[in-house]
């Protein structure tokens, strides 16, 4: 449990904003990820929360080199995606795939599951020709999809049933970690809960690595071992799944924690709600210092002057904020 | 007498591949200040309902086959279209779910906001835009006399929904329907517009219909929840009853899916199997193919909506016989 698989090191992906049809100006940079520090165990399910645009699924692209690294290293078993070549990374990817939030738009619609599926085998190269039929028919069972839909395209499928597909393709070179980016936001409730189960089912038997991006705090502590809480391209809280999401510290978490709906109308009408003034800001021009501050009701003159580090607050626990021990 | 009562509405949809039964046969009112939550899964025909009700089905291919909606003594759903348009945008107003969609790009808020004023009241425009300008306030829109000139795309997907809020309340309606105004939302921002529907309804005192899939939104805002499925409603009952003593097994399945309610790491309740394709002739329970607890005669016949208590019925066969 305890040897790290993947290392992200002050990882950060910035995105140039250019004007200008024939002299590209360069007019400002859009921080999506800035300063990642995160390692994820072998056989650990880590999540990731955050509200849109915080970054998020930057950061899951970042991961799988999908989108080219600003500055910093991403270490998957000791080699640094970061700096590879494309043929590495091809050869990388088999040991990281992605399963992505929207499945009707993530598998192509002239591609039937067999040809979906077997395309990764075909390009790895990982069994003879031959066996490719048997092995396709055992992912399919394996993600609980009868063999016999084989030759069926996607649009023949309902969005459980999509989803997973997309999960055995990214089943299909056995990979060690699997980057999950909202594979439930877009599935109603009773069909969420299928494929969660299947998830976690698959994690605990595969031993596999699971980061599991969403925006449902309900569904991520379900599931995950760790959290990780992040807001405008930085993690603000980082620990384990029941502590944060119960005993929330960073204000943010608190005002994020506190915004869940909880389907229980005791609950829900009795306690004290923390309601955030105003949007996110923008990532373009981020507040100075912790960019949390100007919707912060702790925040003090001295969280505008530097960004806060992460502070370790117990032994499996880091919040990101200079006022944690002044906090009530 | 109720502000809105709705019976045995059957909208259908005729299309190369069938009929859609999308809403079949359902009937509930809505007192006047009463906040009534309609939850059910997509495709459980929960917008539809609504949409009937304003008038928003595309004639074809939809078709209201059968029912009345008496809003205060008018038939919506039958009476001449004057009749209509003097309710619908005035006494009964709508919120939909994506800001991005329901504004109009090409026109300035401003110009959207004050639309109905100009349609409905015998107002000036400048009068309009006074009034507009403190709706925008009411609903929280800071710098309004600025921003009031503003594009839709000029503003978040939250200050868009503001926007249409103010849209929708500025002819101070007795009814909002909200078809899940805070899906598409993130979670702060959604905590944000809830306690500002709360607050315009206790202010303007209207009733609210509010249409979500999320039965946590649901438990903080609902005096009463309709739960749907398959075009029909399963259960009807006041908050608390629907939530700690729900008796239909589609209902307590729900809930028993939700990983909030359920210890961590434990496996969580799967209702097997897909909703039913209401193109299909269902033949007697919708619900029947994926109960756990079905038994041969929930597909002979049609459960019919039955009180458990006064403020409590449900369409369950065998619940009602006392067998579950």
């Amino acid at each position: 449990m305890s040897d790290p698989i993947l290392q992200l090191t002050d990882v950060k992906t910035h995105f140039p904003i250019e004007r200008g049809f024939f002299f590209k100006r360069h007019v400002g940079t859009v921080k999506a990820v800035d300063g990642i520090n995160l390692t994820v165990r072998r056989g650990e399910v880590l999540g990731l929360v955050g509200e849109s645009g915080c970054g998020k699924s930057t950061l899951a692209r970042t991961i799988l080199q999908l989108v080219p690294t600003t500055g910093g290293t991403v270490v998957l078993n000791g080699r640094n995606l970061a700096t590879d070549s494309a043929r590495e990374l091809l050869a990388a990817r088999r040991d990281l795939q992605m399963v992505f939030q929207d499945p009707y738009a993530s598998l192509n619609p002239r591609m039937t599951v067999f040809a979906t599926l077997a395309e990764p085998l075909a390009v790895h190269k990982v069994c003879p020709a031959s066996e490719i039929p048997a092995r396709v028919a055992a992912l399919m069972s394996t993600v609980g999809l009868a063999p016999r839909f084989m030759q069926k395209y996607p649009h023949e499928f309902s969005g459980g049933q999509r989803q997973r597909i997309a999960i055995a393709r990214a089943l299909a070179l056995e990979p060690k970690v699997i980057v999950a980016d909202e594979p439930v936001s877009a599935l109603d409730v009773s069909i969420q809960a299928q494929i969660l189960n299947l998830l976690a089912q698959l994690t605990k038997k595969m031993n596999l690595t699971l980061i599991f991006i969403a925006h449902d705090l309900s569904v991520v502590k379900h599931i995950s071992d760790r959290v990780a809480v992040m807001y405008l391209g930085k993690i603000v809280e980082l620990g384990l799944a029941a502590d944060v999401i119960d005993h929330p510290r960073h204000p943010y978490t608190r005002a994020l924690v506190s915004a869940i709906p909880t389907p229980n109308p005791d609950i829900e009408r009795t306690r004290q709600r923390i309601v955030l003034a105003g949007d996110p800001p923008s990532p373009i021009n981020p507040p100075a210092g912790c960019a949390f501050h100007p919707r912060c009701a702790y925040a003090q003159e001295q969280c505008k002057l530097a960004p806060p580090p992460l502070i370790a607050d117990g032994p499996s626990r880091e919040v990101a904020c200079i006022r944690l021990r002044d906090l009530p | 007498m109720p502000l809105l009562s709705v019976t045995d509405l059957r909208t259908h949809f005729y299309t190369r591949n069938g009929i859609y039964r999308a809403v079949d046969g359902v009937s509930f009112s809505v007192e006047r200040g009463e906040t009534l939550g309609i939850v059910g899964e997509s495709g459980s025909g929960k917008s539809v309902t609504c949409y009937s009700i304003m008038g928003l089905i595309p004639q074809p291919p939809g078709r209201i086959v059968s029912g009345t909606a008496m809003f205060d003594g008018v038939d919506l759903l039958h009476c001449t279209p004057k009749q209509a348009r003097s309710i619908r945008g005035k006494r009964v107003a709508m919120i939909f779910q994506d800001p991005m969609t329901s504004l109009n790009p090409f026109l300035r808020v401003s110009e959207q906001i004050i639309e109905p004023l100009l349609i409905h009241e015998n107002i000036s425009r400048r009068d309009a835009l006074t009034r507009a300008l403190a709706m925008l306030e009411a609903v929280g829109i800071n710098d309004a006399a600025k921003r009031i000139h503003y594009y839709p795309h000029e503003f978040s997907g939250g200050m868009r929904q503001r926007v249409m809020i103010a849209m929708a309340l500025i002819t101070k309606p007795e009814l909002l329907i909200a078809d899940e105004p805070t899906t598409a939302l993130d979670v702060t921002v959604q905590a944000q517009i809830l306690e500002l529907i709360k607050k315009m309804q206790q202010e303007l005192g209207m009733a609210v219909v509010f249409i979500t899939h999320d039965l946590g939104v649901v438990s903080g805002l609902c005096d009463r929840v309709q739960v749907m499925y398959a075009g029909r409603i399963v259960e009807t009952a006041d908050t608390r009853t629907l939530f700690h003593a729900p008796s239909h097994p589609y209902t307590r399945a729900l809930q028993r899916s939700i990983p909030a309610l359920q210890s961590k790491g434990a496996e969580l309740y799967t209702i097997p199997g897909l909703p039913p394709d209401v193109s299909k002739t269902i033949s007697g329970c919708a619900f029947a193919s994926r109960c756990e607890f079905a038994a041969e005669r929930c597909t002979a016949s049609t459960p019919e909506l039955a009180p458990v208590s006064p403020t409590h019925s449900q369409a369950c066969l065998r619940v009602q016989a006392g067998e579950l």
